[in-house]
């Protein structure tokens, strides 16, 4: 069955002043998909949000959320989408359970089920103990669960998750990322999430864009991102501490090999590969010249090693990445 | 007009309020010096002061002097201290009474809008399924719903400090009069509208609370402008003037309010987060 898409952008931007936050942005996410949107700070992702939402007008471009045109049917497309904002937001002089239940009471849930939901969200996030203190009290990490819960309070088809997991320790990352991939259930829910986090996009995302002051510059699978952007390969060789020399010698006269480096203090050559193939040639030169090989381990290519060549300029990356727009 | 998520933001503004003491606090204390104290003071020891040597009562004698004809005759047949106490109580205390709506609104709608951008709170509720009108409409009526209701326990507090505590000299119920009635109902809402929309305007510009309090505080000016008027025999409280009074400020209310309509859009304000 062809997937629904659930935002369809293009040709979007929007400026302040004489600064363009989003520069002609054209981007499809799909029913079911986590897509990452990276990008520095000021690259323009809280004001992608913004924009779709409909609480900020484009100056130029065309945007479909679920549908429905968000500067014209912006009351209704929010009734169906959530928004955990990059600071948590939260009343803090009130309570959890108060913050949930007026935020319910906003996003018109039924009368008859504000109560049972709310209940159920606390719970679920682990606040229920506290749910009476005023938010004002409450630890970083709570206070950003609480957030999300307030997101999801009225059963959003889309979520907008800007920055989730910042400034939470690793348990609650890693429980908020179990959250994340909960929400997304059995793909009727999507996710446009916002993050710095490398890792964490790596971790959850189908797909992920590469944003660069206001400009898409990549866009696709962590893993063809990582394939297409991150060569040439690393890896690391371990042998018997007597057959450094040998193993250096050996590869020197190699082809393919882009450099040689000795880590001394553990006895490992740090070896630079155009590529994957090289391996198979790699290993056996080293067996027949009489080398002990302990360990060759490939680095596999993160969607870190991508984001910090991308933002590098260096040479063929301009192309590459139009390439990868394009397709 | 989704009235359900009004009541949910007027609620979520009243119960913030009502856990600040920095706002909770001039709520308090101002509408118990000035509707409970003053006139609970004045009824009772105006007779016992006007028995010491050298008390004066200041320009009361000028006010009484320049009544016009008309408020003149609702004192005829009182005793010197009994004019007095009406003179002050009834008229020259009216203006001061206009500073609780006002002040009431301000203080609320500073904490609701200024107050908000400060707490970083704006931005969540600017992505509820909520109109731009809706979200004001909101936003105004958690300022100006108190501020009426603070007014009307006012003048009731008001209304028996006054009618105890110079029971002792007037031995009989002489407050209020018609002129009160439309200060209450007609000008006192006026009054706390126009500390609110002010409020809106000025909080488009200050960041936080205390800087749109200070800024808006000077909205109280025309009330000390009436008082002094009074005080100087220029303006006298009769009903007719505080209906037209009324009137003017329901006016300049309308046009503020048209003002922050136009100033109070999510796109405007999400640009400045």
């Amino acid at each position: 069955m062809p997937q629904q898409s659930v935002i369809a952008v293009e040709n979007l931007t929007r400026r302040f002043g004489d600064t363009v936050a989003v520069d002609d942005l054209s981007l499809n996410v799909d029913q079911g998909e986590i897509l990452g949107y990276l990008g520095h700070n000021g690259a323009g992702k809280t004001t992608t949000v913004r924009l779709l939402n409909g609480v900020l007008a484009p100056h130029h471009g065309t945007i479909s959320v679920l549908g429905l045109d968000p500067l014209h049917d912006g009351v209704a497309l929010r009734r169906r989408t959530g928004v955990l904002t990059e600071t948590p937001s939260l009343d803090e002089r009130l309570s959890a359970r108060e913050n949930l239940t007026l935020y319910a009471e906003m996003y018109c849930v039924p009368g008859s089920q504000v109560r049972e939901r709310v209940q159920t969200l606390l719970e679920t996030f682990e606040l229920a103990d506290r749910a009476h203190e005023r938010v004002g009290g409450y630890s970083r990490g709570m206070k950003q669960r609480l957030a999300i819960a307030r997101a999801l309070i009225h059963e959003p088809e889309l979520l907008f998750l800007d920055e989730p997991t910042s400034g939470l320790d690793p348990v609650a990352t890693r429980q908020m990322q179990d959250l994340i991939r909960d929400f997304v259930g059995r793909g009727e829910r999507t996710v446009f999430l916002c993050t710095h986090n490398l890792t964490e996009a790596q971790r959850l995302c189908d797909r992920v864009c590469v944003l660069e002051r206001g400009r898409l510059v990549a866009m696709g699978a962590p893993r063809e991102l990582a394939e297409a952007f991150a060569a040439p390969l690393r890896l690391d060789l371990e042998v018997s501490p007597g057959h450094l020399n040998l193993a250096h010698e050996t590869l020197a006269r190699m082809p393919g090999i882009e450099s040689i480096e000795l880590v001394e203090s553990e006895a490992v050559l740090t070896i630079t590969v155009t590529g994957r193939e090289a391996i198979p040639a790699l290993n056996a030169a080293l067996v027949q010249a009489g080398a002990a090989v302990y360990r060759l381990v490939p680095h596999e290519p993160t969607l870190e090693d991508v984001y910090f060549r991308l933002h590098q300029d260096q040479p063929g990356v301009a192309e590459q990445r139009q390439r990868m727009v394009e397709a | 007009m989704n009235w359900r998520a009004m009541r949910a933001i007027i609620r979520r503004d009243l119960l913030g309020v009502s856990r600040s003491k920095g706002v909770l606090l001039p709520i308090i204390i101002v509408p118990l010096v000035i509707m409970v104290l003053i006139p609970l003071g004045v009824g009772l020891l105006m007779p016992i002061l006007s028995d010491v040597p050298g008390f004066d009562m200041g320009d009361m004698d000028l006010f009484i002097a320049q009544m016009p004809e008309a408020m003149l005759a609702e004192l005829e047949g009182l005793d010197d201290m009994q004019t007095l106490i009406v003179a002050f109580l009834v008229y020259f205390f009216a203006p001061m009474y206009l500073i609780l709506p006002l002040m009431v609104a301000s203080v609320i709608a500073a904490d609701s809008f200024a107050g908000e951008k400060e707490r970083k709170t704006l931005e969540a509720l600017v992505y509820t399924p909520t109109t731009d009108l809706e979200l004001f409409a909101g936003k105004l009526l958690s300022a100006w719903l108190p501020a009426g209701a603070v007014a009307i326990i006012g003048f009731v507090a008001y209304a028996l400090s006054t009618n105890i505590g110079a029971w002792g000299t007037m031995g009989r119920v002489f407050f209020p009069n018609l002129m009160w009635i439309v200060l209450v109902l007609w000008v006192a809402p006026a009054a706390a509208g126009l500390g609110l929309s002010s409020m809106v305007l000025v909080s488009a510009r200050a960041n936080t609370f205390q800087e749109a309090y200070q800024i808006g505080g000077v909205v109280v000016l025309p009330i000390v402008m009436l008082m002094v008027g009074q005080a100087m025999g220029v303006v006298y409280f009769g009903a007719g003037l505080v209906a037209a009074l009324g009137a003017v400020l329901w006016i300049i209310d309308a046009l503020l309010i048209w003002l922050g309509v136009r100033t109070f859009q999510r796109s405007e304000i999400i640009a400045r987060l």
